[in-house]
């Protein structure tokens, strides 16, 4: 089992027939995705890659029964393609666009509260589960099928879990990329629940940072409800206050959203903190030994 | 990106908010004549920079006669104000606000902001203004009250509750739902991150006015507000972080030797952290984005090749978008013009790993390679100590040669 995405679920993208909507199609194909075509507004009925080109999100529901979706649309018109996906009828959406302003994201989160779907990111690197398929542009390669469930606010960070995971032997179940803005969609929480529930997961590697308190909102559920192991790093000990650091949502404000406290919130809650983020994945195996 | 208040305070009128009788200026003589043409015998002279804490560090004087206006523009103009929130190094003051007085019964606080906890604009306000709120929050916690609004507009039980926290009277309240809608329209409007009023002042005549006021612009939403995008003001920014921002660059300098090129702003962070936990200390966090150029790549270089404080740069790429071979022909392309003057530490992995070394290494360039972060950040943290201790052996030799060595 694995969370979210298997090799069975049909994948679309936005932005399909564009340059970063192209090249990571290709590559979401090539690593075995089930990837049934894509939505380019104008341009419904062409093909591309050697699948179909829909004029909208509907379109591609209704003729290829697309259940997940990976945006690539410009910040401008990404929050309206969020909206247009949900209302579609899909259930995983899987947004890669970066700088979507966060006023429109508030409007999405209202807009989609109460629709049966999950939203991942904006700004996230998206989902894989090894061996199965991957929506996002993560590189494929460095994943391992296996025990570990990866949760995390940065992108090439969890590259980096990954590939310590993946050389321990341990691999991933699946992985997560929840995005850097202060606005999203899954969150830590959402995800844990998820892993809690699979079986393949034995352990969760949940890389946060600095900024709001997703972490310590974590630890809370983890204290109460979650027994398989958890190792935690957090970005961004060394990180100046009132700074961002290029995440829209990695800012220290008001003297809330340390590292410091999230490292104390998460170990107080029985998670396995690790200050260097190149042993992840030894602490893993050695908390699973 | 932040505005000057005298800006903010524009934006203010436009929405209806009121706000004291001001005129800014960029001389004495500006000053002198903004004080005379606003009517009344009394005037605030407010330094203009992006930072909070003016008042208390001398930045906001009262005077009582154009002369005392005249005496506090010449002592503010020019002068660095260093300020709770500028840092030790403070910053310039080149322009002056120049306000008629007002008579204050009270003072309160009230910001705006995008509360994440609940998705939504919040207002967070207390009867302790003109304080530092997060003072006040650490010490009074109870003093504080934050209003979710829950629909487009601000609702009369919304405003009642804040003019209740406040302590407004009954003549007040409409007043206050007039305010607190005007301010949350023009928050919604103006894509605002964060509006604050610190303080909202109360008149001894009953009227609510914003004595101060500081404006966030969502940075994500620039393209949409051209007319608050032409009020960036580049004097206030590092002179680094604003050539880097012309790149597409993510650059925060820091008080380090260690310069650090990383993709991702979460990997750039965990090599600052690292290099801490090694014994360094970073010079700064650059986060070179997804999208990269060998330009770029290239000016993120300069940056760190020309920045005096650095003595060793630490590159850490995991590519998955970024190819290693574009930072390695940026390095090169960066070294034309700006030597390596420093050890240059790197470790690539990912996409294009081996064109990427080869490159580096067919142009004979001498950096140490790493295999890894934790291996990458110790050679760094090394390089730049080694550096260090033979600047100050250089130091010592030269001082010798000079006859004041030591002895």
């Amino acid at each position: 089992m694995s969370v979210l995405l298997d090799r069975h679920t049909r994948v679309i993208c936005q932005g399909f027939t564009g340059k970063q909507g192209s090249f990571h199609s290709e590559q979401m194909i090539a690593y075995g995705t089930s990837f049934v075509g894509g939505v380019t507004p104008g341009k419904g009925g062409q093909r591309h890659l050697e699948r179909p080109v829909f004029d909208s999100v509907a379109d591609a529901v209704e003729q290829e029964g697309a259940e997940a979706t990976v945006i690539f649309v410009p910040p401008r018109f990404a929050a309206d393609a969020i909206v247009e996906a949900a209302n579609a009828g899909i259930k995983l959406i899987c947004c890669i666009t970066e700088g979507i302003p966060v006023q429109d994201m508030l409007r999405v989160k209202q807009q989609i509260a109460n629709m049966d779907c999950t939203l991942i990111g904006p700004n996230c690197p998206g989902i894989i589960t090894p061996g199965e398929a991957k929506i996002g542009i993560m590189p494929g390669h460095i994943h391992l099928p296996g025990r570990i469930g990866v949760i995390s606010r940065s992108g090439t960070l969890t590259y980096e879990a990954v590939a310590q995971l993946t050389s321990t032997g341990l691999g991933q179940s699946t992985c997560i990329g929840m995005g850097g803005d202060p606005i999203h969609g899954m969150d830590f929480i959402d995800a844990l629940r998820l892993f809690k529930d699979d079986d393949q997961t034995e352990g969760v590697v949940m890389i946060g940072e600095i900024g709001g308190s997703d972490e310590e909102h974590a630890a809370a559920y983890i204290r109460d409800h979650f027994s398989k192991p958890v190792v935690a790093f957090i970005a961004g000990a060394t990180a100046p206050k009132g700074k961002r650091m290029g995440h829209a949502g990695a800012i220290i404000s008001g003297g809330k959203g340390t590292a410091e406290a999230k490292f104390i919130a998460l170990e107080t809650a029985g998670v396995a903190i690790e200050h260097n983020p190149t042993l992840l994945g030894k602490r893993m195996l050695a908390l699973l030994d | 990106m932040n505005i000057h208040e005298y800006q903010a305070k524009a934006l203010l009128a436009e929405f209806s908010v009121p706000v004291p009788k001001g005129i800014v200026a960029m001389s004495v003589a500006e000053a002198v004549a903004a004080a005379t043409s606003l009517a009344g015998d009394i005037w605030v002279v407010k330094a203009q920079i992006h930072a909070g804490g003016r008042g208390k560090a001398g930045g906001v004087r009262l005077c009582r006669s154009l002369q005392e206006v005249e005496l506090a523009a010449d002592a503010l103009l020019g002068s660095i104000l260093i300020t709770k929130q500028t840092g030790e190094a403070g910053k310039q003051v080149n322009r002056l606000y120049i306000e008629e007085g007002l008579d204050i019964d009270r003072e309160f606080y009230l910001s705006l902001l995008v509360d994440r906890e609940t998705e939504s604009i919040a207002f967070v306000v207390s009867p302790a203004g003109g304080m530092d709120i997060e003072q006040v929050a650490a010490d009074t916690p109870d003093q504080i009250m934050t209003v979710k609004i829950a629909d487009d507009t601000v609702s009369v039980s919304e405003s009642g509750g804040m003019a209740a926290k406040l302590g407004l009277g009954s003549d007040q309240l409409e007043a206050f739902h007039t305010l607190a809608s005007n301010v949350h329209r023009m928050f919604r409007q103006t894509d605002a991150a964060m509006l604050e009023l610190n303080p909202l002042l109360l008149t001894q005549s009953g009227q609510l006015i914003a004595l101060d006021a500081k404006f966030v612009l969502d940075d994500n939403a620039l393209y949409r507000q051209p007319a608050i995008a032409e009020l960036r003001d580049l004097d206030e920014e590092d002179p680094r972080e604003t050539e880097a921002s012309r790149f597409g660059l993510n650059y925060i300098a820091l008080d380090g030797h260690i310069g650090c090129r990383v993709n991702g702003a979460g990997l750039a962070m965990a090599s600052m952290d690292i290099i801490q936990l090694k014994g360094g200390k970073p010079a700064n966090f650059l986060d070179v984005g997804g999208g990269v150029t060998v330009d770029a790549v290239c000016e993120a270089f300069k940056l760190l090749f020309s920045d005096e404080h650095v003595k060793a740069v630490l590159v850490n790429i995991f590519g998955g978008i970024v190819r290693c071979d574009i930072i390695a022909n940026g390095l090169l392309e960066a070294i034309k013009t700006h030597p390596m003057r420093v050890p240059v530490v790197m470790r690539l992995v990912g996409t294009n790993e081996k064109e990427g070394r080869a490159i580096v290494k067919d142009a004979g360039l001498d950096v140490r390679w790493a295999e890894d972060l934790d291996q990458a950040a110790e050679f760094a943290v090394a390089a730049a100590q080694r550096e260090q201790a033979s600047l100050s052996r250089c130091a010592v030799d030269q001082s010798d040669q000079t006859g004041r060595g030591l002895t």
